[in-house]
């Protein structure tokens, strides 16, 4: 766990009434949320509670019918005009989403490129940086999620253990403000997802801002400064893991917990 | 050299009587372990060879001995100065063809995938129209468009004209015949590249929006490398068929091969052996598109599956030095 410093005092995200929904099937209704800086936030809930759409918001990968989200004091998605507010051009909530990692369930690596391609193409494309610095840096975070010597490997020869640490190495190479996992060992192998907890377990103790969408509750218990339960698109139950998974005040959460939890 | 294998077998674990279906004695696994492996015979694959065999003999024979194919002719003809001019001027056309019909296609194909019901309208109305249309009335449309407008003028759409072009000096037959192919081509190549769009894994272009990379980079960097594997294939179909597609201009008095070997015959009535050369022409342009079609579809495999296939001098290579390692071992047990 991190101990709060002064610096995760700041918010950095912030959700206002997001509302959220899929036709006429209501995802999300009415979420207000805030992640300090430097945070583990996990996300907890019955599948359809809505966690993943979300965690989604937060990158503009899902617009918002209602409401707003921040990260790091910049509207997502939006520009505000007096009280209004004007979608942002693709541009430049490509610029925004840049700043912000996220780690999809299936990897969604790309097949044609080798692993260190995988890590350098957004931050070259994406944020012009420097090629030879960049390499350097890709091959940095390989080493760091313990894949230095598959950076020429292309991904489907890699386990999904592999693949997964490769996707977070992949994000990590943007230099994030924030890292977002969506149920990141879910796609895995029960014994490989260890090697990728031990890999989250190592950033949240560097004071990475994170939000995780996970079905591990141990992994939870250890990380986790906030855990939040959401059940049929609104926050349930929110508090420290000691709070929300030890003492449930809620039934609806107690009820959750007592089918995932041994 | 077996034995020693049945040395390191694993004792059994399941008592002999317990094991069903072991015609072998019972309590001799270990025995069973150095049984010899009999393949299955397969006479009848024998009688097929047989036939397959003297049938082909009897082609080859009815090919060689005939004197009616004229194979002398053929040899006279095969690399005349006008045939190969004619050879030239279909891989032109074919070349026009296929590029034009591509880069109008993706553009199309994109169209058809765009949110913008007009696009998606006007793409679908143009590969219905061209690919119901034969191909050879299509190309006599071009050829007889001065009929239709006497000449075309460059301007303001609606508004004031700069400058007019009468339609018979703008449009050769040449131009007729590259229109012609393209535009048809075009109808389906657009489905073509479509289909390959759609192979790609959503979430690939999911992922490249989440890591901000620019929409024109995520098209050409993510989605098109990944689109070539499912594109290649029907592609290369598609290039084989305009090589010999092109014969169909011929109506329009162009001398590709198709028309040229025509006239040939109509000079001298050596019918055969001219269409024979016609025919050989065909077979070689497929044959080194076919190979680079291999080429082509092997470089964009990179990643796709664990191991690329071998290419065709590889696998010579291997066999030989297979049967050279074979050879010597061979040699060095006697």
């Amino acid at each position: 766990m991190t101990a709060p410093t002064a610096a995760s005092t700041a918010p950095m995200v912030e959700l206002r009434g997001v509302h959220k929904a899929f036709g006429v099937l209501e995802v999300l209704r009415g979420i207000d949320l805030t992640v300090r800086a430097g945070e583990v936030t996990v996300l907890l809930g019955p599948s359809g509670s809505g966690k993943s759409t979300l965690l989604r918001t937060i990158n503009h990968l899902e617009k918002v019918d209602r409401g707003f989200v921040r990260v790091d004091g910049d509207l997502i998605g939006y520009r505000r005009a007096g009280d209004r507010l004007h979608e942002l051009s693709e541009r430049h909530i490509l610029r925004q989403r840049s700043h912000i990692g996220f780690v999809f369930q299936n990897f969604n690596l790309f097949g044609h490129l080798t692993v260190l391609e995988n890590v350098v193409e957004a931050p070259l494309s994406a944020q012009r940086r420097d090629r030879a610095q960049t390499v350097r840096h890709a091959r940095e975070l390989l080493d760091r999620v313990g894949l230095a010597d598959k950076a020429d490997e292309y991904p489907r020869r890699l386990s999904g253990g592999q693949q997964q640490r490769v996707a977070i190495a992949r994000a990590l190479a943007l230099r994030p403000k924030l890292l977002l996992f969506d149920e990141p060992t879910s796609a895995l192998d029960p014994e490989l997802v260890g090697e990728v907890l031990d890999v989250m377990r190592d950033l949240a103790r560097s004071g990475t801002t994170m939000v995780v969408v996970t079905h591990e509750i141990g992994f939870a218990r250890e990380v986790a400064d906030t855990v939040v339960f959401l059940d049929q698109g609104r926050i349930v139950e929110r508090g420290t893991p000691a709070q929300v998974l030890d003492n449930p005040r809620e039934t609806r959460t107690r009820a959750f917990l007592s089918k995932v939890l041994p | 050299m077996s034995s020693p294998a049945a040395a390191h077998a694993p004792p059994p674990k399941t008592s002999p009587a317990s094991s069903p279906g072991t015609n072998a004695d019972p309590g001799s696994l270990d025995a069973a372990a150095r049984l010899t492996v009999v393949p299955a015979r397969h006479p009848w694959r024998w009688v097929a060879t047989a036939v397959v065999a003297v049938l082909t003999a009897m082609a080859v024979n009815a090919l060689v001995t005939n004197p009616a194919w004229d194979w002398p002719t053929v040899g006279q003809y095969l690399f005349a100065p006008s045939i190969l001019r004619a050879v030239g001027l279909t891989l032109r056309l074919t070349v026009l063809g296929i590029v034009l019909g591509f880069v109008l296609g993706t553009l199309l194909a994109l169209m058809r995938l765009s949110h913008n019901p007009l696009l998606r309208g006007v793409s679908w109305t143009y590969i219905w129209i061209f690919r119901s249309v034969p191909l050879i009335l299509q190309l006599l449309f071009w050829f007889n468009l001065a009929l239709l407008y006497r000449a075309i003028t460059f301007g303001i759409p609606f508004g004031p004209e700069f400058f007019a072009v009468g339609t018979m000096d703008l449009i050769s037959p040449l131009t007729a015949a590259v229109l012609g192919l393209a535009l048809h081509q075009a109808a389906y190549a657009a489905e073509v590249v479509r289909s390959g769009f759609l192979s790609v894994d959503p979430g690939q272009l999911e992922a490249a929006a989440a890591l901000g990379i620019p929409r024109l980079r995520q098209f050409r960097r993510i989605l098109l490398p990944q689109a070539m594997r499912t594109i290649l294939p029907t592609a290369g179909n598609e290039l084989i068929g305009l090589v010999k597609g092109t014969s169909v201009v011929y109506i329009m008095a162009l001398s590709e091969l198709f028309y040229q070997v025509q006239v040939i015959y109509t000079r001298n009535g050596r019918v055969i052996p001219l269409l024979l050369v016609a025919a050989i022409w065909y077979l070689a342009l497929t044959t080194v598109m076919s190979i680079a079609q291999f080429y082509v579809e092997r470089h964009y495999g990179r990643g796709a599956s664990r191991v690329l296939p071998p290419t065709p001098i590889q696998r010579l290579r291997a066999s030989i030095s297979a049967a050279s390692a074979g050879l010597g071992r061979g040699r060095s047990e006697e």
